[in-house]
């Protein structure tokens, strides 16, 4: 088997009494989407905020490509190559769609960003910038703020700055919330094709996003991973049933 | 209702022409008030890109206004009683020259903004507001307490600095110095403002986990910020220094920062032109209302208040149209 392009080996985090996340180990192969589901609470967010840097675990790593980078701050690990999304949007709302996909093509390059060449003519990070918001469906927008946005229209530049980050991996913590059925179907249409540039760690408690895009599935109660598998194995494993899924399945 | 770009146009003319028309009606002392106006909101343009640019409220920009007067005070003192400054391990003497001594405030500045910035950068919010008045107030005390610098008293120098070429005793030449100063720190601003760094910097105090989550360190994005913010005021103050003749503790005084915070907010925060605006209407107040009364900081409060509370852009955001995002 090839190595995983992103890993987390036995993951331990805990506030005070409370276990966040008991031992998880999970693992993230190119070309895949590997959802993590699990009741609120779970301790999600909390992984997901150990793999991309925000809290340090007490015990156990992570690793992209193989090198561990549990040491690394926030902004070295993106640097490395893991782009996230927020739950909630995370965005400059007074700067423009373009300006804010810009931010992650600026990280991405790796170099200290210049104090004196105008940001909007470097060629190279417009590229990229405007081919992620063309791949998200932003790029008639590029010139509106944030802040005059829809809710659904932030979701997708949520994910058009993660992508002008040209990562290796993402990690999307619940893209769909707050998201309509139509608003849902087109972020999943997007996500659908998104696998094939990089592997996605996907949160979500959208069920039929789940089930449609997944490749596996980890199913995330009180901080432990109860079952990884195929979409079938999921809807199929009783354990599941009776811990999160109820009727869903 | 224009855009912003004529409006800071017409402000900076109109700041060119007062001097140039008391000049031929040969009124000097319009000329000094013009010359105030031009430093103090140099300083503010110093305030205005940590403030503006990197939404860094800091309380005790007064220390660079003072460091860079002290740095004009000491030099030029010794220069004036031909007396070194120090001797071992080399000679280091005093000196009139501006470009030096604007130079060494730069310097010295951007110094005490590294480490004042390693340090109260890792807080925010009240925080930082609190440990930067602390740091000025620092500065304030020890100049106080500074016998050989003159003290409480301060340090009073006989003869304006000489730039080569110009005769600085004469109002409108040195007048022409510190505006061509402050066009180049406006246009330092500007630069700085369309850049990767001010993009990130800017994007920082909207988002801090999202200029984080694209790679980039809002710490030391503030840090560069606050330096070059240090170094603009710290020139703004041997400016000021200069054209006193004379230096003392009071431009350390919190007071100096609140004044400096207060131009940016009457101007309008992150308005490129908002301490050319806020200043001109605090010199303006002060010369009008301070003839008036003595309590004339009474108008300014209310005026103050009235700014926060309808006019949160300032005068600028008053004046200008909303621009449409430009891309
Ligand atoms: N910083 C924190 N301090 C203390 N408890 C926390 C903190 N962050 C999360 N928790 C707790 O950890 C558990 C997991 O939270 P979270 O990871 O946000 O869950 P999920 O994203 O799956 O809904 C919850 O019980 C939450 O209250
Ligand atoms: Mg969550």
């Amino acid at each position: 088997m090839t190595e995983p392009v992103l890993e987390t080996r036995g993951i331990t985090k805990h506030f005070g009494a409370l276990v966040a996340s008991d031992a998880v180990s999970l693992d993230l192969h190119a070309g895949e989407i590997h959802a993590v589901i699990g009741p609120n609470g779970a301790g999600k967010s909390t992984l997901i905020a150990q793999i991309c840097g925000a809290l340090t675990p007490d015990a156990g790593t992570v690793h992209l490509e193989g090198q561990d980078v549990t040491a690394l701050s926030t902004a070295e690990r993106a640097e490395a190559g893991i782009a996230r999304t927020f739950q909630i949007s995370s965005l400059a709302m007074e700067d423009t769609v373009l300006q804010n996909t810009m931010l992650g093509a600026l990280g991405a390059a790796g170099k200290r960003p210049s104090l004196f060449r105008p940001i909007l003519r470097d060629r190279a990070l417009r590229a990229l910038a405007e081919a992620a918001l063309e791949q998200v469906g932003l790029a008639e927008r590029r010139a509106v703020r944030v802040a005059d946005l829809s809710h659904g229209q932030r979701r997708q530049l949520e994910v058009a700055v993660a992508l002008a980050q040209a990562p290796k991996a993402f990690v999307m913590d619940e893209p769909m919330a707050g998201l309509g059925t139509s608003g849902t179907h087109d972020l999943t249409a997007l996500l659908d094709g998104l696998r094939t540039q990089a592997p996605i760690l996907l949160v979500e408690h959208d069920m039929d996003a789940v089930f449609a895009l997944a490749d596996r599935i980890s199913v995330l109660v009180y901080g432990r991973i109860i079952a990884t598998g195929s979409v079938e194995d999921i809807r199929r494993d009783s354990a599941v049933r009776d811990a999160y899924l109820g009727d869903a399945a | 209702m224009m855009r912003e770009r004529h409006l800071n146009l017409i402000l900076l003319a109109g700041l060119l022409a007062i001097p140039v028309w008391a000049w031929i009606t040969d009124e000097p002392f319009t000329i000094t008030l013009a010359t105030r106006v031009a430093i103090l909101a140099l300083a503010g343009v110093g305030l205005n890109i940590a403030l503006g640019l990197g939404g860094l409220v800091s309380l005790g920009h007064a220390a660079f206004f003072g460091i860079g007067g002290y740095a004009m005070g000491i030099l030029a003192s010794h220069a004036q009683n031909y007396d070194p400054i120090f001797t071992t391990p080399f000679l280091f003497e005093g000196t009139k020259s501006m470009p030096v001594i604007w130079l060494t405030a730069i310097v010295m500045g951007g110094i005490a903004a590294l480490l004042i910035g390693l340090i109260s950068l890792r807080t925010s919010g009240v925080y930082f507001i609190m440990i930067t008045l602390a740091f000025g107030q620092m500065f304030y005390f020890f100049s106080i307490s500074w016998p050989a610098y003159g003290g409480e008293d301060g340090l009073s120098i006989w003869v304006r600095n000489g730039f080569p070429g110009l005769n600085t005793l004469d109002p409108i030449q040195f007048f022409a110095l510190c505006f061509v100063l402050l066009l180049l720190a406006l246009g330092l601003h500007w630069t700085l403002a369309r850049s990767g760094f001010g993009l990130a910097l800017n994007a920082a105090r909207q988002s801090e986990a999202r200029v984080e989550a694209a790679g980039l360190t809002p710490f030391r994005l503030r840090l560069v910020a606050f330096v070059i913010s240090g170094m603009v005021t710290a020139l703004a103050g041997a400016l000021f220094a200069d054209l006193n003749r004379f230096v003392s503790p009071t431009m350390f005084a919190w007071q100096m920062s609140g004044e400096i915070m207060v131009f940016i907010i009457l101007g309008g925060v992150a308005r490129l032109c908002g301490p050319v605006a806020g200043a001109a209407l605090f010199i303006t107040l002060e010369h009008w209302l301070g003839g008036v009364s003595d309590y004339w900081h009474v108008f300014l409060g209310a005026l103050l208040l009235l700014v926060v509370l309808f006019a949160r852009g300032g005068l600028i955001g008053a004046l200008v149209k909303k621009e449409p995002a430009h891309d």
